[in-house]
C-alpha cells in the first residue's frame, strides 16, 4: 500500500463516502452517534496542535467549542433575529475562537506543564460561567436555557437538516452532515500535516522539548507559542460552529470541564504528536461508550438475569480502568507516531 | 572596538543579586574565559548576554546595544549561546537538532554546513538518524556546539561545556572548542574546570560572588598564585 500513495488516498475516500451507509443499517441513531465522532476528532486535532505539537497543557480547550458554538448560535438564530449564511458564520468561528486562543496564550508564556494546565482549567470555567450568566442586565446567551432553534446549516441553498432526494433515492440528513462534517475534518487533517511539516510546527517541537533551547536557536517563542493557542482554538471554534448547526441547540452545560478532559484523553490515548493517533482516539473514545450504552444492560441480563449496575456508572468505571491500562502499558498513547519514520527522515538529509 | 563591551552588567533575581556590575570585554577572534565557583554568577552572566535573563548595564555587541534586541534576534546578528546542561532537543534526530540550529537562516548553504559540521564532529555523523536523547552526556554537547554553530555565529558563548563529563571527553570537548576558534569563531567561555580553560584561552577573567576579582592573560593567571590556591588545587 505505502507504494501506491494514490492507491491508498482514493481508498480511504471511498471508505469515507461509504461509512455512514454501513454503520446505517444498524440505524440512524449510529449515524449520529459517527457524526458527533467527527466533531470530536475536530476537537482533538486541534488540542493536539497545543498538546501534542507544542507540549502546553491546555485543560480548558472545550471553551473555544464553546465560543464557536455560540458564535454561530447567536449569528443564525431568533435570539438575535439575525440569519446569516453558514460559510461566512464558520470563518468567523475560528477567528473569533482563535481571537480567544491568543488571550488565554498571552497571559500564561511564562507557564508551563502543572501551572499552565490549571490557568487554563480556570480559563474554559470562566467561560462556561460568562455564558451561563449573560442573560442580565442584557440579554446575550440566553443564561442557563441556552439558545434553541438555531438555523441547521444550508450548503447551496440545501438545508442539512431534511431528507434529501437525488434521483429517487432518499438520503437523510445525518448523512448529510456526515459527508460535511468528513469534509472538514479532512481539511483540518490537511492543514495540521502541513504545519507539522513547516517552519512553525518544527519550532513548536522545539518549544515542546526545550525552550531555553528553541530561544537559543532564534526562535521567537512567544509569538510561536500564541500561534499554536490560536492555531489550535480556531480548529475548535469551527467544531463548535458545527455542533451549533448540527444541534440546533446550545446551552452552557455541553461545555463542562468533563468534556475538556474527554478531549484531552482522545489526544493522550491516541498517541499525542500523531495526527493517526489522535484520529484514531477521537473515534475509539466518541464510539465506545455508545457501544457500551447499547450493549451493557442485554449483557447484563444474559449473564446475571438482571441489571446489576447500571450502563452509566460501569461506563466510566470501565474508562478509567481502560485509561489506566493504556497509560500503564502504552504510556505513549495507543498509535504513537513512529520513531523509525523520524529515524528515516535523519538518515536522507 | 571589542566584539563584546560590557560595562557595570547586573543581574538580579528578584532582591537577589547575582552579577554585581562587571565589566569586560571580548576582542574578535579571540577565545575568552570565565572562570570561578559555583555561584559566582558566571552562568548568569552568560544568559543575561544572551537575553534570557532581565539586564541593567551596558552592554554593547558589535557596537549595538543589547537593549533593544530580543533573544531570538540575537543569533541572526551572530550571537549564540550553547546552554549549561547542552539542551539538546531530545526527541528529535541529531541531523533535525542541527537543522534547528539554522532556523533562522535562508539561505542555501545549510546543506554545506551541516556536512561541515560533521568533518568537524564525527561522532554525529554516524549518529546522524538517531534521537538525541539516546546520545551520550559528551555526544549530546558536541550536538550542542555543533548546533550552535550551524547558526554561523560570530561569537560563541558556551556555558560549562565540561559539567559532567569523563575527562577523555572533555578533553575532546576541548579539542573542538580548538578547532572552532581556529576557523575564526569568537569565543566567551564559562568554566569550572580553569585549568583546562586557561589552556585554550587567550585571556581570562575570574568571578567571586558576582565580581571580577582578576582580570589577566590566561598564561598570568595560570601562573597567578591565588588562582592556583583557588581554582587549581595547588
Amino acid at each position: 500500500m505505502k507504494r501506491y500513495p494514490q492507491l491508498r488516498m482514493l481508498a480511504t475516500i471511498a471508505l469515507l463516502l461509504l461509512l455512514p451507509f454501513a454503520v446505517g443499517t444498524m440505524g440512524n441513531a449510529w449515524v449520529r452517534i459517527l457524526d458527533f465522532a467527527l466533531l470530536y476528532i475536530m476537537l482533538a486535532l486541534g488540542l493536539n496542535i497545543v498538546v501534542g505539537f507544542a507540549g502546553l497543557l491546555d485543560l480548558g480547550y472545550i471553551a473555544f467549542y464553546g465560543v464557536g458554538a455560540y458564535t454561530y448560535a447567536l449569528l443564525a438564530s431568533p435570539q438575535f433575529g439575525v440569519h446569516w449564511p453558514v460559510w461566512l458564520i464558520l470563518p468567523l468561528c475560528a477567528a473569533i475562537a482563535g481571537l480567544f486562543g491568543a488571550l488565554l496564550g498571552a497571559p500564561t508564556l511564562r507557564l508551563r506543564g502543572d501551572y499552565l494546565a490549571i490557568v487554563t482549567l480556570g480559563f474554559g470555567e470562566i467561560i462556561r460561567i460568562f455564558l451561563n450568566n449573560l442573560n442580565s442586565p442584557v440579554n446575550i446567551t440566553n443564561g442557563p436555557q441556552g439558545i434553541a432553534s438555531i438555523d441547521p446549516i444550508a450548503v447551496a441553498g440545501v438545508s442539512l437538516s431534511r431528507t434529501l432526494n437525488v434521483f429517487g433515492f432518499e438520503v437523510h440528513g445525518l448523512y448529510l452532515y456526515y459527508y460535511l462534517f468528513a469534509f472538514v475534518a479532512l481539511l483540518i487533517v490537511v492543514v495540521s500535516a502541513r504545519l507539522q511539516d513547516s517552519r512553525i510546527g518544527r519550532a513548536w517541537v522545539a518549544i515542546r522539548e526545550d525552550e531555553v533551547a528553541a530561544k537559543a536557536c532564534g526562535i521567537n517563542t512567544r509569538n510561536v507559542k500564541l500561534l499554536a493557542f490560536a492555531m489550535g482554538a480556531s480548529f475548535g471554534g469551527v467544531a463548535g460552529g458545527l455542533f451549533a448547526g448540527f444541534q440546533g441547540f446550545v446551552s452552557p452545560e455541553s461545555f463542562s470541564l468533563l468534556e475538556s478532559i474527554m478531549v484531552l484523553c482522545m489526544v493522550v490515548i491516541g498517541g499525542m504528536g500523531h495526527i493517526g493517533g489522535v484520529i484514531f482516539g477521537g473515534l475509539l473514545l466518541a464510539v465506545m461508550p455508545e457501544i457500551f450504552r447499547y450493549s451493557a444492560v442485554p449483557a447484563q441480563q444474559a449473564l446475571f438475569g438482571k441489571v446489576v449496575i447500571d450502563p452509566e456508572s460501569l461506563r466510566m468505571l470501565l474508562f478509567g480502568l481502560a485509561l489506566i491500562v493504556v497509560m500503564l502499558y502504552r504510556p505513549a498513547g495507543l498509535w504513537p507516531e513512529p520513531r523509525h519514520r523520524r529515524e528515516l527522515a535523519g538518515k536522507k538529509s | 572596538m571589542a566584539l563584546l563591551e560590557v560595562n557595570n552588567l547586573e543581574v538580579h533575581y528578584g532582591g537577589i543579586a547575582a552579577v554585581k556590575g562587571i565589566s569586560f570585554s571580548v576582542e574578535a577572534g579571540e577565545i575568552v574565559c570565565l572562570i570561578g565557583a559555583n555561584g559566582a554568577g558566571k552562568t548568569s552572566t552568560l544568559k543575561a548576554l544572551a537575553r534570557l535573563l532581565p539586564i541593567k548595564g551596558d552592554i554593547r555587541y558589535g557596537g549595538e546595544s543589547l537593549d533593544k534586541l530580543p533573544s531570538h534576534a540575537l543569533v541572526s546578528r551572530g550571537l549564540a549561546l550553547v546552554p549549561e546542561g547542552r539542551g539538546v532537543f531530545a526527541r528529535l534526530s541529531v541531523a533535525e537538532n542541527l537543522d534547528m540550529g539554522a532556523y533562522h537562516r535562508s539561505d542555501n548553504g545549510i546543506a554545506a554546513d551541516l556536512q561541515r559540521m560533521y568533518e568537524l564532529l564525527p561522532r554525529l555523523k554516524e549518529r546522524e538518524g538517531q534521537l538525541a536523547g539516546t546520545l551520550s552526556g559528551g555526544e549530546q554537547q558536541m550536538l550542542a556546539i555543533g548546533r550552535a554553530l550551524m547558526g554561523r555565529p560570530k561569537l560563541l558563548l558556551l556555558d560549562e561545556p565540561s559539567m559532567g563529563l569523563a575527562p577523555l571527553m572533555v578533553q575532546k570537548i576541548f579539542d573542538v572548542i580548538r578547532d572552532v576558534a581556529a576557523q575564526g569563531v569568537t569565543i566567551l567561555l564559562v568554566e569550572q574546570n580553569a585549568r583546562l580553560a586557561l589552556d585554550v584561552c587567550s585571556r581570562g577573567y575570574v568571578m567571586e560572588s558576582g565580581r571580577i576579582t582578576i582580570a589577566d592573560s590566561a598564561t598570568a593567571l595560570a601562573a597567578d598564585p591565588r588562582v592556583r590556591a583557588a581554582y587549581l588545587g595547588e
